[in-house]
């Protein structure tokens, strides 16, 4: 048995998901009789106590794996009947990108939800323990259980603003097909635990070690991808995603968006690089994320373009980055990972602090129509500037994180044979970067044609039914709306400009692909460390990307603010994929049971695709 | 034998989910939600079940030295089954509010998301 480098630090992990879930039952118990500032001052510090706990984590699990096992069940000569919790520096950034960013969402709540009683507070600390205690367990039925907390407080706070019919409309939707997503993962947990015995992640691998890619394996497989990849909002899965985050309450959407969905991603590849790296064969994986991958990115990125709810059009804009995520991380190396990771850091910075923009334009303005806001923001002072900044970056402008993050990802997917891959990345970030910057220049500066009324019954949300979320609306943006915004954008920044980044980030990816290291350190037997790859950070030809992605951005967005003045054959060339586009938005219904039928749908091909690659 | 018991479980799940699909009633949806979960249950008590084992309760009846069946997929199917209780009731609670909110339960008459 190897001793932990800390003993000490074998204590960290669980308290980094109980704190958040005794202070929550605090704050239940407690919460009608407290003051509203205690319970704002107590979630708060305890979101900070476990962003302290995270980092101190970070520091002990930098030279490799913090390995706790509960109860003391240590394993005997690489056997054991104990459950473990296993913190490596991805995980565990992962879970301090969720508790930096509850933190800006709870001080965002301070003045957002006048009337919120203590069970805002107390949901969205079990949110943060949910998701701390999915990126920290080694075991995969925990794994199921944490995903559910998640889940089943997040179909909660999704319906928070029970009176408002689109809110309950939307949380309905996201609790069905989230629980069905999950309760096919549980079957293919069953299946696992049949065939092997064992439900820890290193023991599942030890277990199927040597074993071919036989038919009952390749449907375990797809079956536990089935629920993380429906909280990933991958295509077909991720009609969900916009009739939840449209409706939620904003410092809830920064969550989702944030660092939720991309929790799903990272169960993917941490179930697939331990435990199904050595079975299924990698090529085959890796083609399935690719085109995957790409269509998710595709149709995010049209469908953002298309929308003028503002809450709906960053939430495509989510699934389209989850695309590239996809496309990252499935390259399946150590650069690729590095690449994805840094683009879910930065793009957790840039998409909350848009996500909390648009919550002030809702208590400002009383809407987050794009449309119905023409020009309404003219005599606002910081957010004309800071929202189409924040759209630049989003489209991977230099040197924000996301755009160093998108720039080695690039390069990783080109290295990995999908040259056309760089194509998507680019045309995708600059569609999601230029909806952003149009809805800014149309709502501050008034650019474009002035609004007519729209006919009735169109196929579109429209976001002016909107409920604003305090009472009365804002005269003045209040500091602790501002702060939160401006922080979040600053963290971003830093990513791309702190030297070391590159290096750390790289470090975390090579031990997160390196899954024969995990089940060793796991186990308790020495870890060889992964062969040394150069770390990949800004590079020439990534820059001038990035610059091309943002420029790209800005010149859609001004095309689509003054389409009418384009040339004629732009606009006759532009005229066929109107058809194409209805299409598409006819797909997204908002019916519960069509979405329930895309998901086996999703689940056929993912099952036709693996099994043709593998068996 | 033991084959059906598969076969009944993902009948189960496919059901359920098939009934989602086809409903007219959102409280109908709910429930076949937990019609497929069922299948969950089914799936996992059927890979720790033996023959002539008995419950794994050790005690003065049952020594030790006894067959019984696999305790971790029980504990896990009650844990499952926890989550179904909070996820129904969670549900069943939203679909009394959309009741309330739209004067309608069928899925094909909510249209306030689109697109």
């Amino acid at each position: 048995m190897v001793p932990s480098a800390d003993p000490a630090a074998t204590h960290l992990a669980p308290l980094a998901f109980t704190v958040p879930i005794i202070v929550a039952c605090l704050l239940l118990a407690l919460g009608r009789r407290l003051p509203r500032w205690a319970v704002d001052g107590l979630a708060t510090t305890t979101a900070a106590a476990v962003a302290g706990i995270d980092v101190l984590l970070l520091m002990a699990a930098r030279d490799g794996r913090v390995v706790t096992w509960a109860g003391g069940w240590t394993p005997v000569d690489g056997t054991t009947v104990g459950i473990a919790l296993v913190a490596d520096p991805l995980g565990v950034g992962a879970a301090l990108i969720a508790a930096i960013l509850m933190l800006c969402a709870l001080v965002f709540s301070w003045r957002y939800f006048d009337s919120a009683e203590a069970h805002l507070h107390a949901l969205m600390l079990l949110f943060l323990a949910g998701m701390t205690g999915f990126v920290l367990t080694g075991d995969l039925f925990n794994m199921f259980v944490f995903f559910e907390l998640m889940g089943a407080v997040a179909y909660a706070l999704t319906g928070f603003k029970i009176e408002d019919p689109t809110s309950v409309h939307g949380a309905l939707s996201f609790g069905v097909v989230n629980s069905l997503g999950a309760y096919l993962t549980l079957c293919g947990i069953g299946i696992l635990y049949a065939r092997t015995g064992e439900l820890g992640l290193a023991q599942l691998a030890v277990a199927l070690r040597g074993n071919p890619p036989e038919a009952l394996l390749v449907t375990a497989f797809v079956l536990v991808l089935t629920g993380w990849l429906v909280k990933a909002a991958m295509v077909p899965f991720h009609f969900w995603t916009a009739d939840a985050e449209a409706v939620a309450p904003t410092p809830v959407c920064l969550l989702f968006s944030g660092i939720m969905v991309a929790l799903g991603v990272y169960g993917t590849f941490r179930v697939y690089h331990v435990v199904f790296a050595p079975v299924l064969p990698a090529p085959g994986v890796q083609c399935l994320f690719l085109v995957f991958g790409a269509v998710t990115a595709v149709v995010g990125a049209v469908m953002c373009f298309a929308q003028r709810h503002l809450k709906r059009l960053l939430a495509y804009s989510t699934i389209a980055h989850v695309g590239l995520f996809l496309l990252a991380f499935g390259t399946l190396d150590a650069a690729g990972t590095e690449g994805g990771a840094l683009y879910v850091a930065g793009h957790a910075g840039i998409k909350s602090a848009l996500f909390l923009m648009s919550g002030v334009i809702l208590n400002r303005y009383g809407s987050v129509d794009e449309i119905d806001l023409h020009g309404r923001g003219r005599h606002a002072v910081l957010l004309p500037w800071l929202m189409p900044l924040a759209g630049l970056a989003l489209a991977g402008l230099p040197p924000f994180g996301l755009g160093m993050g998108k720039a080695v990802a690039e390069e990783a997917v080109a290295t990995a044979g999908g040259w056309w891959a760089v194509a998507v990345f680019v045309l995708v970030s600059a569609a999601t970067g230029g909806a952003v910057i149009r809805a800014a220049l149309r709502i501050y500066r008034g650019t474009g044609r002035a609004p007519e009324a729209s006919p009735p019954g169109t196929e579109e949300t429209s976001g002016t039914d909107e409920e604003a979320e305090v009472s009365g609306l804002l005269q003045r943006v209040p500091l602790t709306m501002l702060v939160p915004i401006v922080v979040l954008l600053l963290g971003a920044l830093a990513l791309g400009v702190v030297p070391g980044v590159s290096e750390a980030f790289h470090a975390a990816a090579s031990r997160f692909t390196d899954g024969a290291g995990y089940v060793a350190r796991t186990l308790g037997a020495p870890a060889p460390l992964p062969a040394p790859t150069a770390p990949s950070g800004w590079t020439l030809s990534g820059v001038a990307l990035s610059l091309l992605s943002s420029a790209m951005a800005l010149a859609f967005a001004l095309a689509a603010l003054h389409h009418d003045r384009l040339p004629a054959t732009l606009r006759a060339a532009a005229r066929p994929v109107a058809p194409v586009l209805r299409g598409v938005r006819a797909l997204h219904s908002g019916h519960v049971g069509d979405y329930v039928a895309w998901l086996f749908v999703g689940v056929a091909v993912l099952g036709a695709f693996l099994a043709a690659g593998a068996l | 034998m033991t084959l059906y018991v598969y076969l009944v479980a993902g009948w189960l799940l496919l059901v359920g989910s098939l009934g989602i699909v086809r409903s007219r009633d959102l409280v109908h949806t709910v429930v076949c939600l937990s019609v497929a979960q069922s299948g969950t249950y089914v799936l996992l008590i059927a890979v720790g079940y033996q023959r002539g084992a008995t419950a794994p309760v050790f005690g003065s009846t049952t020594p030790p030295s006894e067959n019984v069946v696999d305790p971790v997929v029980q504990a896990m199917t009650l844990t499952d089954i926890v989550v179904s209780a909070t996820v129904t009731a969670l549900l069943l609670a939203l679909v009394i509010q959309i009741a309330k909110r739209h004067g309608t339960l069928d899925p094909d008459h909510l249209s306030s998301l689109k697109g």
